[in-house]
């Protein structure tokens, strides 16, 4: 295929930002939806451009189109070229991207302007909104295409950038303004290590080129601390982009956001955008143990611990969050254990229902007016295409055989297994933790009596989602159940350079003659399941007694184990700003500006105190010239 | 010979000012037009010799557009004026800064016509630092710049503008004390003034007992205080503060970078070998700058104040770039002054209209204004991003070129410790313009403001010639890297590296 079609895919949703920006917000009423068709498109073209390049890749043996290189800046030894690296992993991720992406610009054609009950009609910014989308996904393919660590580092803050214009769309609203500042910052901290990894590979190997460094790696000439100290700085990133504990505070608030950007940029992709560098730089990992094992630990502690506050939110929207941030965690895990194949992989079928999750949120929040599971309930009868969308990504996210989620984690779970015994006690423990809190959501919202809503939103007669809402929603349901399908055969695997193929049925139901491994997982999933049944269904166990019985765990969980808390009041606003900060402020007032006008108030006292020994008296000026005198031939009689 | 180019720019300024303070008093309006002619020209011819500029790697280290004449013979002086891929790009940058505070000075009614003989005066005087090649000419260009700048903010400021501009004024003289010490010192051991010479003949000219440390020191104090480097800094927020918006905009756009420039090209090209025995002090003030302006910058709760330190804190970046003595980070601190001359620039243009629109400084005060004045807002926040370094803005290219050319740097031991510990004060920076940007734009929408003017006609212009440059330059650096390249790459020689 021509290198301009790839070119394409990610100049398309650019045509579509510089468009809307510059043609059609500018000249169009805010009401019309032109922007929107603009956006999708544009989004469709990339689609099917992506799908062929995928094509073309899985050709392509190796699984790898070469692309020609412009030159872009040349200084002293250092030559920036711009360039793309099409290989299996780009493939995917383009699928995955324009796929998600274009799925969500169609439902938010229908759900945007419903989003807030305090947006006035001229607010909701069709305009502003799809400028942004498109600029994220153009963004976001950039990470996907970039071929060296520099190209990619400029996507990845641009990606950052529309994170924050959309986290802070409805930025009247103080809690939105202030997610939006949160997410940048903390995500730019994870940054700060990429770039010392950057600056430390530029320095030992004079490239940026990915491909290079990896060579270098494989070859042993970049080893030892240097190698340790870029991978673990490039991990820094990428953890804070997908929410890596300690990392993970920004995403959570993220839900700020409109929902449909929460599922394509705080669910799909963006987030994923971490996994997708690691993976993208695995060489360099896999030949530092240190730096493997970091990943691996920070991976399996970030899935239990996000999956614990994921219990305890009310939010519909928290849960999903925490349950993404989660997911993450599993999928660096697999990087770190499995390899490219296995986090990929999860990252694939991850993408398809945990974007359905979300966007069932907001077909909900559509007809309720709120995001507080609390207010819902009994809406099953009323969505029902909501109902069985939802409740297909839920058994997917879930592990239930044979939908997507089983067949990734499954993987995860084996390859752990095998390198981390000790990780994979916890993450066996986060199956039935997932289970149950998905399945708390499913029953709050679509079990049981309605309670009401949003009576200020016309809560009150909440009615099915309009079928621009509901056919991406059903899309992404059918990938919910078939993405996994894939690697039955192996075929992803051997797609991303490991293992063989094999038949369908041989593995579709071959997976549970070779060890008892995927069993037990189906069973924890299952017990989880059925607890959240027992629990908020059927009412069999009260919510509150579980509660009060667990309360200091329960406090916990619901504090976020108090992390806002020490990072914003006690790093930030006392010891940093108030403190530190407040304390070099004084200094520059007092000590550093004080002696400055010091040195002018002593001049001017000096000048007057002289300006006494000016009497005008003549005799005195002759006997100071005396003494003067006298003073200079004793001296040069003296010294000289 | 062919047309003065340099001349025709660096005194056409000046020349309208003569003509309008010929002009009888009445007709502001004749003021204005004259002024936007007398800087439009030059900006014109900046760019005609950007275009005419020999970019080839052969005129590395040329002076290009020379114009030499005898001044004071018995000082053996000269009227010598010419631009390298070091200065031109400062120059062009100067006069688009002298077109842009003509426009944004186009509401002011308080003795007009002196206002702008001012404005004129400092453009000329900028203009005359950048394009000397005699240190004595630079030094008198130098001196004069202080005389405008005084009265323009000691009439046209605000709050303590008398203090603030008196401040400026002194500890301005204070270091051109210590930089005439020097110039004198480098005279009377050499003989000459001439700066290429100097540079190019460099310590093997100093030939009495004077140590060349202590020239160096006596230059750089003077170059220190206008760039600025704490502890030298304090008369920044203050001027910055008081100024009208066209001072501010002068000041942090183009005036304190006469500081940056006189570092490479008197200091650290006459002096390679002090520069790299001193620059690990150097290097340390650098990030004391950068970490300390970034931290100051967090507590302040005036609008202008806040941009005011951000410019020490992005300063820093400057110093560090050059004394990490690479010819990528040389580069690097080049772009970064033509860059931050730009985002801070806008910063101020900016600032300076919201104050003016809407009568309020205080960010506590302020707020939700992004529905009231959606333009401002945009613009506002294009400049506070390219601040904080994101890519596609001029902000990322010059900061990415200092710190890969800072960190891969091999003439100064430990280089590396100093630039990462620099690179803190980039996520201090995304801190502090977000919260900026929170505290005026984001929020509820507050009725006292409702009434507000978004940008006008005028104002959007130059918004967009901003906007436009620092795009350019952050997408394409290679336009002004490929320039500067040639005026750096002699001096990197010098120094070694």
């Amino acid at each position: 295929m021509p290198s301009q079609a790839i070119w394409l895919i990610f100049l398309l949703p650019a045509f579509s930002f510089v468009i809307i920006a510059f043609f059609v917000r500018p000249f169009v009423k805010p009401a019309s939806k032109i922007a929107g068709y603009i956006t999708i498109t544009a989004l469709a073209v990339a689609f099917v451009l992506s799908l062929w390049t995928l094509a073309e890749v899985m050709a392509a043996s190796p699984h790898e189109i070469a692309v020609p290189e412009i030159s872009w800046l040349v200084v002293g030894d250092l030559n920036i070229q711009v360039g793309l690296m099409v290989d299996s992993l780009t493939a995917v991720m383009l699928v995955v991207v324009t796929l998600v992406s274009l799925m969500v610009q169609i439902y938010s054609l229908g759900y945007m302007q419903h989003e807030v009950p305090d947006a006035k009609p001229g607010d909701i910014g069709y305009h502003r909104y799809y400028a942004w989308m498109s600029l994220f996904t153009a963004s976001m393919l950039g990470v996907v295409l970039a071929d060296s660590l520099l190209l990619l580092f400029v996507f990845w803050e641009l990606v950052g950038l529309c994170s924050y214009l959309l986290i802070g769309f409805w930025f009247h609203r103080p809690s939105a303004a202030n997610a939006a500042k949160k997410a940048f910052i903390v995500t730019r901290l994870g940054d700060f290590g990429f770039l010392a990894a950057i600056l430390l590979l530029f320095a030992k190997t004079g490239t940026f080129d990915i491909a290079e460094l990896r060579g270098l790696a494989v070859a042993g000439t970049l080893a030892g601390t240097t190698l340790t100290w870029a991978a673990i700085g490039i991990f820094s990133g990428a953890a804070g982009k997908s929410a890596q504990f300690p990392l993970h505070i920004w995403l959570p608030d993220a839900m700020e956001g409109p929902t449909p950007v929460s599922a394509l940029i705080h669910a799909a992709t963006m987030v994923a955008a971490g996994v997708f560098l690691v993976a993208r730089t695995l060489p360099l990992f896999e030949h530092s143990v240190e730096a493997l094992t970091t990943v691996a630990i920070i991976g399996g502690i970030t899935a239990i611990f996000a999956a614990s506050m994921g219990l305890v939110m009310t939010d519909i929207k928290r849960v999903i969050a925490y349950s993404t941030i989660s997911q993450l965690g599993y999928m660096m895990l697999g990087l770190a254990t499995g390899g490219v194949a296995v986090g990929i992989f999860h990252l694939f079928n991850h993408a398809f229902f945990k974007a359905l999750l979300f966007l069932g949120a907001g077909s909900v929040n559509h007809a309720t007016g709120t995001f507080d599971m609390r207010q819902m309930g009994g809406l099953r009868k009323v969505m029902p295409w909501t109902f069985a969308t939802f409740l297909t990504a839920a058994l997917s996210l879930a592990g239930i055989w044979p939908l997507s989620g089983f067949w990734s984690k499954d993987e995860i779970l084996a390859s752990t297994l095998e390198k981390q015994p000790l990780l994979f006690v916890l993450v066996m423990i986060t199956v039935f933790m997932t289970a149950f809190y998905i399945f708390r959501v499913l029953f709050l919202t679509f079990a049981g009596e309605y309670k009401g809503g949003n009576p200020e939103a016309h809560g009150a007669h909440p009615h099915e989602s309009p079928q621009v809402m509901l056919v991406p929603m059903v899309v992404l349901a059918v990938l919910a159940v078939v993405s996994g399908f894939w690697n039955v055969t192996g075929g992803f695997s051997a797609f991303m350079g490991e293992g063989e193929t094999h038949g369908f049925f041989t593995g579709l139901f071959g997976i549970f003659t070779h060890s008892p491994l995927p069993l037990i997982a189906l069973a924890v999933a299952g017990l989880g399941i059925f607890l959240a049944y027992a629990i908020y269904s059927a009412k069999w166990l009260s919510a509150e007694l579980i509660g009060s019985i667990f309360k200091p765990l329960y406090t916990l969980f619901l504090h976020k184990y108090f992390l806002d808390e020490l990072y914003e009041n006690i790093i930030v606003r006392i010891s940093l700003i108030g403190g530190l900060f407040a304390g070099l402020e004084q200094i520059d007032t007092n000590s550093v500006d004080g002696a400055v006008n010091g040195v002018a108030s002593g001049t001017k006292v000096g000048g007057s105190a002289l300006r006494k020994v000016q009497t005008g008296q003549l005799q005195l000026y002759g006997l100071m010239m005396g003494i003067g005198i006298v003073a200079i031939i004793l001296v040069v009689y003296f010294v000289g | 010979m062919s047309f003065p180019y340099l001349t025709a720019i660096v005194f056409l300024p000046v020349v309208g000012a003569i003509i309008i303070a010929l002009l009888g008093n009445g007709r502001p309006r004749l003021v204005k037009y004259l002024a936007a002619v007398f800087t439009i020209i030059p900006l014109l011819l900046a760019v005609i010799l950007f275009a005419n500029f020999d970019k080839s790697s052969a005129a590395a280290g040329i002076m290009q557009f020379a114009e030499k004449t005898s001044w004071i013979p018995t000082l053996n002086a000269f009227y010598h004026l010419g631009v390298d891929g070091l200065s031109l790009p400062l120059v062009i940058l100067t006069t688009f800064l002298g077109v842009v505070v003509v426009l944004l000075s186009w509401k002011e009614q308080l003795r007009v016509r002196q206002y702008f003989v001012w404005l004129l005066l400092l453009e000329t005087s900028i203009l005359g630092v950048f394009s000397s090649l005699d240190l004595l000419l630079f030094f008198v260009f130098w001196e004069i710049e202080i005389i405008p700048m005084y009265f323009l903010i000691s009439i046209w400021g605000s709050g303590r503008k008398e203090y603030s501009a008196m401040k400026y004024v002194i500890y301005t003289l204070f270091g051109s004390a210590f930089m005439l010490a020097g110039i004198l010192s480098l005279y009377f051991t050499t003989g000459s003034l001439d700066m290429v010479e100097l540079s190019q003949k460099g310590l093997g000219m100093i030939q009495t007992v004077m140590p060349a440390a202590a020239i160096f020191f006596l230059l750089i104090i003077g170059f220190a205080i206008k760039l600025p480097v704490v502890p030298l800094h304090t008369w920044l927020p203050d001027a910055h503060t008081d100024a009208p918006t066209a001072g501010s905009v002068m000041l942090a756009g183009a005036l304190i970078k006469m500081g940056g420039y006189g570092i490479i090209r008197i200091v650290a090209s006459i002096f390679p070998q002090v520069a790299r025995d001193y620059a690990p002090l150097l290097l340390t003030l650098a990030v004391i700058s950068v970490l300390y302006g970034a931290a100051l910058t967090l507590r302040q709760n005036d609008l202008k104040r806040m941009i005011a330190y951000s410019s020490v804190s992005h300063m820093g970046f400057v110093l560090l770039g050059i004394f990490a003595l690479g010819e990528i980070s040389l580069t690097g601190a080049a772009l970064q002054m033509v860059s931050h001359g730009l985002l801070t620039g806008l910063l101020f243009a900016m600032a300076g209209l919201m104050i003016h629109n809407t009568h309020e400084r205080d960010l506590r005060k302020l707020g939700g204004l992004a529905r009231q004045v959606p333009i401002i807002a945009v613009v506002f926040s294009i400049a506070g991003l390219g601040s904080l370094g994101l890519p596609t803005t001029s902000g990322f290219a010059a900061e990415f070129l200092i710190f890969v050319g800072s960190f891969s740097s091999t003439v100064v031991n430990g280089i590396q410790v100093f630039t990462i510990l620099a690179v803190i004060g980039v996520v201090l920076a995304a801190g502090y313009i977000l919260w900026m940007i929170q505290r005026v734009f984001y929020g509820p929408p507050k009725e006292q403001y409702n009434s507000v003017k978004d940008a006008d006609v005028l104002e959007r212009v130059y918004m967009v010639a901003f906007v436009a440059l620092i795009m350019l330059v952050g997408i394409y650096p290679a336009i002004l890297t490929d320039i500067i390249k040639l005026g750096v790459s002699p001096i990197v020689g010098l120094l070694g590296g």
